[in-house]
């Protein structure tokens, strides 16, 4: 089967203007839901309990939300549905230090005429923990992409690297707008999506500037905005198995995943449908706006593989002792 | 037909394909003995606790055993002490006599990691900074090693205690069940099992009941409930006659009389020193048996008690001496530990997420297979292959270096799966444009592969520099996801660059007599015009 495959030549430049402007609704959009919605956190980022309970059949909310109310702690308790009509999340900020208390069984006994159930999880975070998963999340995104920086700059050129950054932000702004809106809780398996999709999206990234790399040095245009074009037709076909085949494991995951990981998987879908456009029309048009210079870029790939030649052609001299 | 070219690149792939092969297997047929991938609680239910140690309470009980220290020497060397007493971090004391200083300052010199300030007759005495911070340290890793041979006796499955940063403890109990069982095993763990000897303040007792701490802690005494009864109070010299860190054994009893149970425990030489000469001194007198800040019984001291045994009794269940003495075997907490984080996840739950996870992974594995066929031909087969391998090397890896399988990890291998075949469709596509370009099949495998590389490597190099990122800063779930993903991305370059490739070369004489590249590569090659 072959798809995308005449080797049409598409205009993505002419059009960066009409996805520029949709993702500059969209970023600001999301900053403004960020500032005003907020996130949603879990209890692994706020501190908290959080009960899981499964009724034999359908859970009777406000009978449960009565019952909790009898208690000073519980009476403020979040009391949703989880997944099902017969599944319940009760979460509250509290979190009893002591190890002697156990909150599962106070909810057990003040639930106990309310029908048949099991408690299925308790978790509890203390404030302490929170703040610091928080922290380290925080931490191992801004680590990871000062390091990405590092590669693309050496492995490319710093413009290269400031696309890149531009879009992966770009990206993880979106996808944190998407949760807020959604109003997805933001735990630790959150965490891990979000920095999927930005792994997911850099792949993508850097194998269109890849290909801009490679097409620097062998197309005769020294037109910046032709070459782009180039080389994302050429690797459009790359780009949308690949987008297709993990969106197919994503969905599998949305459908048949279960609750635990519903929110994961929402999360994904986004990234993924977020990151594909931004490497396509906002990491390779970024190019333009930083002013990269194919002449210049040109000359510099050159150099470099002047060098490589005169290396080898001194070891090749050293190894046969004839310096 | 013709054997086809066997390289380098087939031969590593087959013994990688053996190893995954090997290795895998009794990670998916539990039966056969071997490594396997353990699973993570969230997936097989159990009681996942994240442990403070807090160090503070550590300090004030070194603070207090320097002051014990120092009134046995003075009690012995018939030293005449003005007052000792205990501030949070400092002891105090004030000696009478001048002649005695020479004997006190080489009593303090022989006492490692004390920084001693005196002024005339009076002392003030703290632990030095590096002193407090091996404290610190000694004191979370006794606790690690306390809880974990409690556990051990306590006979669960696979416990696990690490500590975890500075001064936390992780503890993980698969497979408890009921609330029952979590409530012991917290109770056991918490347990400070502190057992203190102590001389009751005889003179004052009287006023037990009514006295307020402060005004106790003026005469040098501490208020102690008894365990019965918690509204009766005792009033007891707060620097104890002994602790636990001399006592080298415990074990469960029953009381001749009552039949009810109790708990003999054995003093170290020391301790039975001590404990004889302070019997012997103080006949007549009481003696309190504390233990967790509560007063078991408080005898009155007959005769002098060598050997250096004695036995806690009233207030026990059967398996709470049981418990007890446990603790008391494996030691005291030097530092009481607080509940920081508790996950407890049910066994049915852990079950129902194995289940919809499994099925998700073979759903995904089965369309991104399918899919791959369907564009790609016999080339997505290879790549399939390929995949499947690296699955098996995946599971391989992570089996023996028991690396654990949680819910995100799951959801990171089916991304695997969504994503590793993303180097196959890089070169494919490369193959695809060769061969359009009228090169030959063979040419067009070979330059196929060179000109993917520098795209794979790049994007595979900044997904590992992410997941180092990942494995670094993140905890738990965070973690798992960047283990599996790390290894996902390694075994891929083994299966899909170097594994597809001999396949290729394997079969290059083959495809270029067959012509049909629309069977091989999913891709007719048009006659350039």
């Amino acid at each position: 089967m072959q798809i995308f495959d005449k080797g049409t030549i598409y205009d993505f430049m002419g059009k960066r203007w009409i996805f520029f402007a949709m993702s500059f609704v969209l970023f600001f959009g999301s900053i403004v839901l960020l500032a005003t919605k907020g996130l949603n956190y879990g209890i692994d980022f706020s501190g908290g309990t959080l009960i899981q309970v499964k009724y034999e059949g359908n859970a009777p909310l406000e009978l449960i939300r009565s019952k909790l109310a009898t208690n000073e702690t519980l009476k403020n308790a979040n009391v949703t549905e989880f997944g099902s009509a017969e599944e319940i999340t009760i979460r509250y900020a509290g979190s009893s230090d002591s190890l002697g208390s156990n909150p599962g069984e106070v909810v057990s006994n003040l639930l106990a005429d309310t029908g048949k159930f099991e408690i299925r999880r308790v978790d509890v975070v203390g404030p302490k923990v929170g703040s610091e998963l928080r922290e380290k999340g925080i931490m191992a995104v801004a680590v990871s992409l000062v390091l990405i920086l590092l590669y693309i700059a050496v492995r490319f050129e710093w413009r290269f690297a400031l696309a890149a950054i531009f879009s992966e932000i770009h990206d993880v702004v979106i996808t944190l707008g998407a949760i807020s809106l959604l109003s997805i809780d933001v735990n630790l398996d959150t965490l891990a999506a979000v920095l999927t999709v930005l792994g997911y999206s850099l792949n993508d990234t850097i194998i269109i500037f890849d290909r801009i790399r490679e097409s620097v040095t062998e197309s005769k245009t020294i037109k910046l905005t032709q070459l782009i074009n180039e080389s994302v037709s050429m690797t459009l076909p790359r780009t949308i198995m690949t987008s297709i085949t993990t969106m197919l494991a994503v969905l599998v995951l949305f459908f048949y995943g279960g609750d635990m990981i519903h929110g994961f998987s929402i999360i994904m879908i986004v990234g993924i449908i977020i990151g594909t456009i931004s490497s396509v029309f906002i990491a390779a048009p970024m190019l333009v706006w930083f002013k990269f210079n194919v002449t210049n870029y040109r000359a510099h790939l050159a150099d470099k593989e002047r060098n490589k030649k005169e290396k080898e052609k001194i070891r090749a001299m050293y190894e046969k002792g004839t310096v | 037909m013709r054997s086809g070219k066997i390289t380098y690149r087939l031969v590593i792939f087959i013994l990688a394909l053996i190893f995954g092969l090997g290795f895998s297997m009794p990670s998916f047929l539990q039966s056969q003995s071997g490594h396997k991938i353990s699973l993570g609680l969230d997936l097989q239910g159990g009681l996942h606790m994240l442990l403070g140690v807090q160090t503070d309470e550590a300090l004030a009980s070194k603070v207090k055993s320097v002051a014990s220290s120092i009134r046995y020497f003075t009690n012995k060397n018939d030293i005449l002490v003005d007052s000792l007493k205990i501030e949070p971090d400092a002891v105090k004391l004030t000696i009478l006599d001048g002649d005695d200083v020479k004997k006190i300052n080489e009593m303090l010199k022989s006492i490692k990691g004390l920084d001693v300030k005196q002024d005339a007759l009076s002392y003030t005495i703290t632990l030095t900074e590096q002193e407090k911070i091996d404290t610190q340290k000694y004191a979370v890793d006794q606790a690690v090693e306390t809880i974990r041979n409690r556990l051990d006796q306590f006979g669960l499955a696979e416990p696990t205690v690490a500590k975890q940063g500075e001064k936390d403890i992780l503890v993980e109990l698969p497979g408890i069940k009921t609330a029952a069982d979590e409530q012991r095993a917290k109770d056991l763990i918490a347990k400070a099992a502190h057992l203190q000897l102590m001389a009751l303040d005889d003179k004052r007792q009287d006023q037990a009941q009514s006295i307020s701490a402060a005004d106790a802690a003026a005469y040098g005494d501490v208020i102690y409930p008894d365990v019965k009864n918690q509204n009766f109070k005792y009033l007891i010299k707060d620097i104890p006659v002994l602790d636990g860190s001399m006592l080298v054994d415990a074990r469960v009893a029953f009381d001749n009389q009552t039949n009810s149970p109790i708990i003999n425990f054995t003093l170290n030489a020391e301790g039975a020193r001590i404990f004889g000469d302070f019997t012997g001194s103080n006949v007549g007198k009481r003696l309190a048996i504390v233990l967790d800040g509560k007063v078991y019984s408080a005898p009155v001291i007959n005769e002098r008690i060598g050997g250096g045994s004695g036995q806690i009794s009233g207030g026990f269940s059967v398996e709470e001496a049981h418990d007890v003495a446990i603790a008391l075997r494996s030691g005291a907490l030097l530092a009481p530990v607080k509940m920081l984080e508790k996950r407890s996840i049910g066994p049915s739950l852990g079950q129902q997420s194995i289940d919809q996870s499994m099925v998700a992974l073979a759903g995904g594995a089965i369309l991104v297979v399918l899919f791959m066929v369907i564009v790609y031909g016999l080339a997505g087969i290879l790549a399939n292959i390929a995949l499947v391998v690296n699955i098996l090397i995946l599971v391989a890896i992570m089996a023996l270096f028991g690396a654990t399988l949680t819910l995100p990890g799951m959801a990171g291998i089916l991304l695997t799966i969504g994503m590793a075949v993303d180097a196959n469709v890089i070169i494919n596509e490369r193959i695809r444009e060769l061969l359009k370009q009228g090169q030959s099949v063979s040419v067009s495998i070979q330059r196929g592969y060179e000109n993917a590389m520098s795209a794979i490597v790049d994007s595979n190099l900044t997904t590992l520099i992410t997941s180092a990122a990942l494995y670094a800063y993140g905890t738990g779930p965070v973690k798992g996801f960047a283990v599996t993903m790390s290894i996902g991305i390694i075994a891929s370059m083994l299966t899909a660059i170097l594994g597809t490739h001999g396949m290729f070369e394997f079969l290059t004489k083959k495809i270029e007599n067959s012509k049909n590249t629309v069977l091989w590569f999913g891709y007719k090659i048009r006659k350039a015009a």
